[in-house]
This record gives structure tokens, sequence and C-alpha cells, in this order.
């Protein structure tokens, strides 16, 4: 520690310099933070969900729905303990803006396959008898002030209702919550009574968007998977069942694969900065060479001077993705108040990889001038030569 | 009679520079006592400022050995050769070495963050050699802010504030006007005479030598002559 205000003062000795280096270290991080951080919100489910549930879509597409026949040919598979179905819906409140997903489901069928969202059993019973109901998750809810008995109109993009305009209203049944606080914060879908939907969508009746089964042991899941496949091979629905991990990386994958898109990104970005970064640091410490040799003179070390080079580039990586990272939180923040989405910056995996990658970065940058510096003959250095 | 402080037998050193080997020392005796303020003269090229970086332990010789204290220092490696550096040596230098981005105060302070002492204690320290060179109201300058004279005054701060034996002066009044350099001189004898440190002046500065107690002649890497002054 004793050495921290040495190494703090030659950082700044052009400060200049040292502003410009730092500013291109916050930019980079600054798009770290942010490109992961819509990175994850693609995988988001995906890493959270068991891999007790199997997810079956039609082969062809997801876009493509199934029969409601397929439903007990399902739940008769070995293995199933129970299923549930979806139909995504499509609605937009108020504003494209306002965006937030709308799935119709079975009310018993979902409270039992999908237990994680918590409802009073009053919420549960308004959701099962009136038809034309909905329960929201409580992020949505807080962010646009609905209550239980509230009257959300919704403009679906797919669906037509009997009388041919897209206009439908729900009546909030209930407000769901996660079971804990990490599902709490995924509290932001709509899931609408699938029985008042069928019955007043224009066309599709009788037919689900994929089927949910929970099985008794995951550990069953490829198994039961192929089997209910080869149920529906060569029949006008077959079908694909997938982990419902797999299934949700497949639907973020219909943009392309983000994450790998993001890494490419970033790589790009990180060359560039090892270049500026690494740059900065061999001019400054070739500028520095007689103080250098004046530090080893006065009993410094080899390894002392080695150190403090290295210290500078650290200090100024760790210090640019601090800084970094401070704002793609705020943006990040800002933005999923604008769009409705979660964008995640907060995680300490994200924090940890940025500053694993601050540490990475410097020592790259750090260690051609530090050990130059540490191989300096002072007698030498001292000359001129 | 003093004892015997320095002792170089046989030291020799040679250099390659542009694939020709060049011998700057050759096969060197000198015996130096504790309490000495002696000046090496000589032209340029005669092996002044070698001598002096192979006393202040900078450098190794070829050959021979090189006996301070008690201590072979041609043996010590390295790291060895750093910490006994920073014990017992302090350095002056023609241009002052001062680190641009620090105070004086905090250019003091540079040797003594190699040793054990807590910030309280550095501070008076430094505080006390400031006091002894003459610059304790200019502690918180940085070196462009202060003159050549002082700045030279804040390097033998420096080169005292670890309370070292020996004192490495290599051309120190070399950039100073002769006023200047006379108030240098002054302090250098100063602590030779007041402060006990034993000093080892290079100068091609007559009357910079006229100070010290003792002169050396060297000419192409061999003593010549020494004189009382």
């Amino acid at each position: 520690m004793k050495l921290f205000g040495l190494v703090w003062a030659n950082l700044f000795r052009k400060k200049t310099r040292t502003v410009l280096t730092l500013l291109s270290l916050v930019s980079a991080f600054l798009l770290f933070g942010l490109l992961q951080a819509v990175s994850n919100a693609f995988s988001a489910g995906a890493d959270f969900v068991g891999a007790s549930r199997l997810v079956t879509q039609a082969r062809v597409s997801f876009t493509q729905s199934l029969p409601m026949r397929q439903l007990r040919q399902i739940e008769s598979v070995p293995g199933v303990e129970a299923v549930s179905y979806q139909q995504w819906f499509g609605g937009i409140y108020q504003d494209p803006k306002n965006f937030f997903a709308q799935f119709a489901v079975d009310p018993d069928r979902f409270f039992t396959v999908f237990p994680e969202w918590v409802l009073t059993e009053a919420e549960k019973e308004r959701f099962r008898t009136i038809k034309a109901s909905a329960i929201v998750g409580s992020q949505t809810a807080a962010k646009f002030g609905w209550k239980v008995g509230d009257q959300v109109p919704l403009e679906s993009t797919i669906w037509p209702t009997q009388d041919g305009n897209k206009s439908w209203i729900f009546e909030v049944a209930g407000i769901f919550r996660g079971k804990d606080s990490e599902w709490d914060a995924r509290a932001n879908q709509m899931f609408i009574n699938f029985g008042y939907f069928d019955e007043e969508r224009q066309f599709g009746r009788g037919a689900a968007g994929i089927f949910t089964s929970k099985l008794k042991d995951a550990s069953q899941a490829p198994t039961v998977a192929a089997t209910i496949d080869s149920m529906f091979e060569n029949s006008p629905d077959e079908t694909k069942t997938q982990s419902e991990k797999d299934f949700i990386l497949g639907f973020a994958k219909q943009l392309g694969n983000i994450g790998l898109l993001v890494n490419y990104v970033l790589f790009a970005v990180f060359f560039t900065i090892l270049l500026v970064v690494g740059n900065t640091m061999a001019q400054s410490v070739r500028e520095r060479i007689p103080e250098l040799a004046v530090l080893k003179t006065l009993g410094f070390t080899d390894f002392t001077v080695l150190f403090m080079v290295l210290a500078e580039a650290l200090l100024v990586c760790v210090l640019g993705a601090l800084i970094g990272m401070v704002l793609a939180v705020l943006l990040l923040a800002f933005a999923s108040g604008q769009f409705g989405i979660a964008l995640d910056s907060g995680n300490a995996t994200l924090w940890i990889q940025a500053i694993c990658v601050a540490i990475t970065l410097s020592f790259a940058v750090g260690v051609l001038p530090a050990w130059r510096a540490r191989s300096l003959k002072i007698v030498d250095a001292l000359a001129g030569r | 009679m003093s004892k015997t402080l320095i002792s170089l037998r046989g030291v020799s050193k040679s250099y390659t520079r542009a694939k020709q080997s060049i011998q700057v020392l050759d096969k060197l005796d000198l015996d130096i006592a504790e309490g000495e303020f002696l000046a090496l003269m000589g032209p340029s090229g005669s092996g002044k400022t070698t001598l002096l970086n192979l006393m202040g332990g900078l450098d190794q010789p070829t050959t021979g050995s090189i006996n301070i204290d008690g201590t072979p220092i041609e043996r010590l490696s390295s790291n060895q050769l750093a910490a006994w550096r920073a014990r017992n040596v302090g350095f002056v230098f023609q241009f002052y070495n001062l680190m641009p981005v620090l105070t004086a105060e905090r250019n003091v302070e540079l040797p003594l963050l190699l040793t054990n002492l807590n910030a309280a204690q550095r501070k008076k320290n430094v505080a006390i050699a400031l006091e002894v060179v003459g610059l304790a109201d200019r502690a918180h300058h940085k070196p462009r802010e202060l003159s050549g004279g002082q700045e030279q005054r804040v390097a033998i701060a420096r080169a005292i504030v670890s309370d070292p034996k020996i004192l490495v002066c290599d051309e120190p009044t070399g950039d100073l006007d002769r006023k200047t350099a006379d108030e240098i001189l002054r302090l250098l004898q100063s602590l030779n005479k007041d402060y006990g440190k034993t000093i080892i002046m290079v100068t091609h500065d007559p009357k910079a030598a006229e100070y010290a107690k003792n002169q050396l002649h060297l000419d192409k890497g061999k003593l010549v002559e020494a004189m009382h002054t």
C-alpha cells in the first residue's frame, strides 16, 4: 500500500493521455455491460428453468399450432406427471413499446405444471371462474399500476374475436409473484384464461402452441421426449419435444446466435483496446526509463519495479471497467424502465466477468513494459543508452 | 586513524560496445577511510563514473573485489545489492533525477518506502532531511517549481533521509552556476564534517574538488595521482 501513492502519481503524470485511455476503457466496458445484459436477456429463462419439464411443439415451427387431442396422448406417456398447454397471444397494451408476453393457459393445468408462480387461493379461484380473466406478473402489474378487478384492454396482433376485431378485454383476476426473489424479478408476463380465449377467437380453435409436460423424474427426459415424438411420427402433426431450456434457447436463436454475435463484437472491441492501452503503457514506461533507473538506484528491486508497472496497468483497466460497468447499469436501468425489458447487468457473474476481463487485459498490456522496466540496467539507463 | 570503509582490490571493468571490448578500469587498488570526502577527477572516459558506480553498487566489476564495510558487494545478487544500496548508499546525480510527479517531500520519502517505518515516522524523517538541506519551506513544491540548486538540495535530502554511511555524488554541481554550486558543496562538506558521511564525488571542476579532503585522479582506468586538499 505504501507504493500506491507512487503508482497513482505515475498513472496521472500525463492527465490528458490517461483520461483518454480511461475513456477508451470505459467505452469498452460500457459496451461489455450492455451487450452481455442483452445476451443474458435472451437466454435468461433458459438458465432459470429446471430440467423436469419438456416442451412439445410442432416439428415444423413453434408458430404452427398442435391439435388439442394430442394432450391426452402426451398425458398417457409413462413418466409424464401433468401436462399444460399454452398459446401465444401477442397483444399490445396501448403502445407497442409497452411490450410484455401473454399466453393463454388452462388455469388448473398451469398451476400444477408451473408451481414457481404464486397466487392466493382466492386469486386462483377467480382465474378459474371469471371467463374473460387473466393473471398478471407483479412486475407488469406494478409497471402499469394494475390491481385485481381492473379491466385491461389488449389489441392482439394475431387473434381476432368472433366479431372480427382484435380488441380484447381481460379482468385482472390475480397478481402472481415468483416463489423466490429471483423468480419474482421475472414475474412480468400475463396468463389469459384459455377457455375464454379459445371460445372467442375467430380461428385456430381446439389447438395450442405448445404442450409443457411436467415429469415425474427429470432423468427420464430423453426417453419421454423420444416417446412423445415417436407417437406423432408420420402424422399430419409431427412434434418436436425438447427440454424447456433448449426450447427457450431455440426461441432466442430465431433472432440469430446472440451470444456468439456478442462475443465476436466484444472480442473485436477488446482487441482494439488491447492495442491502444498497450501502446500507451509502453510509451509511458519508455518515457520513464531514467526515473525507473533512479528507483532501482535507491534500492527498489527488479520485482518491485515490475510490480509497479503492472499495478499501473491494473489500476487503469480496473478503474475503466468499474466506471464502464456502473454506466452500463445506469443505462440498462433506464432502458428497462423505458422498454419494459428485464435487462439485468447488476448480477454478480457479469461483474466478476468484467473484473476478470480487466485483470487479463491489464496483464496483457502491462507485461511487456513491466518486463522491460524490470530488466533495465541502471548504469545504461542513467547514461541514456 | 579512521578505519577503512571501502576497499577495492584488483578491480577491472570492461564493456562491450559495438562488438568491441573496452577496458574502462584496469586492476585498480583503492582504500577509502570512513568519514572521507574524496573527489574523483580525470578527463572524460577515464573511468571516474564507472568507479563511482562500482562503489555505489550500481554495477559489478569484471574482475576483482569490492569490500564495503565488511560486505563483499561483488558477490551479492541483484536483489541483495538493491537492499544493500537502500541501507548503505545515498546517490546524488548531476541532473538531480527527481520524480517530476512527486512533491519535494514525496521525493525525499522514496527511499523510506522500502523500510518498515510507518507513515508518521517517514514524515518525521523527511522533515528532518529537508531541514538539514534548508528546504523545509519547499516540502510541498514539485521539482518544476524549484530552482536547480533547490532541486539538488532535495536530491541530497533524498540521499541522506535513510541515514546511509556513504554518499555517492556524480558531478553534483555540473548543472549549477558557481554561487549555487558553492552552496551545494558547502552542504556536502557539512554532511561530511557534522554528520560523518563518507562522500565520494566525481567532478571535472577543480574548484569543486577543493571542497573535498582528498582528490584522486584517474586516467585511462588507472589511478595516476592522489592529492591532499
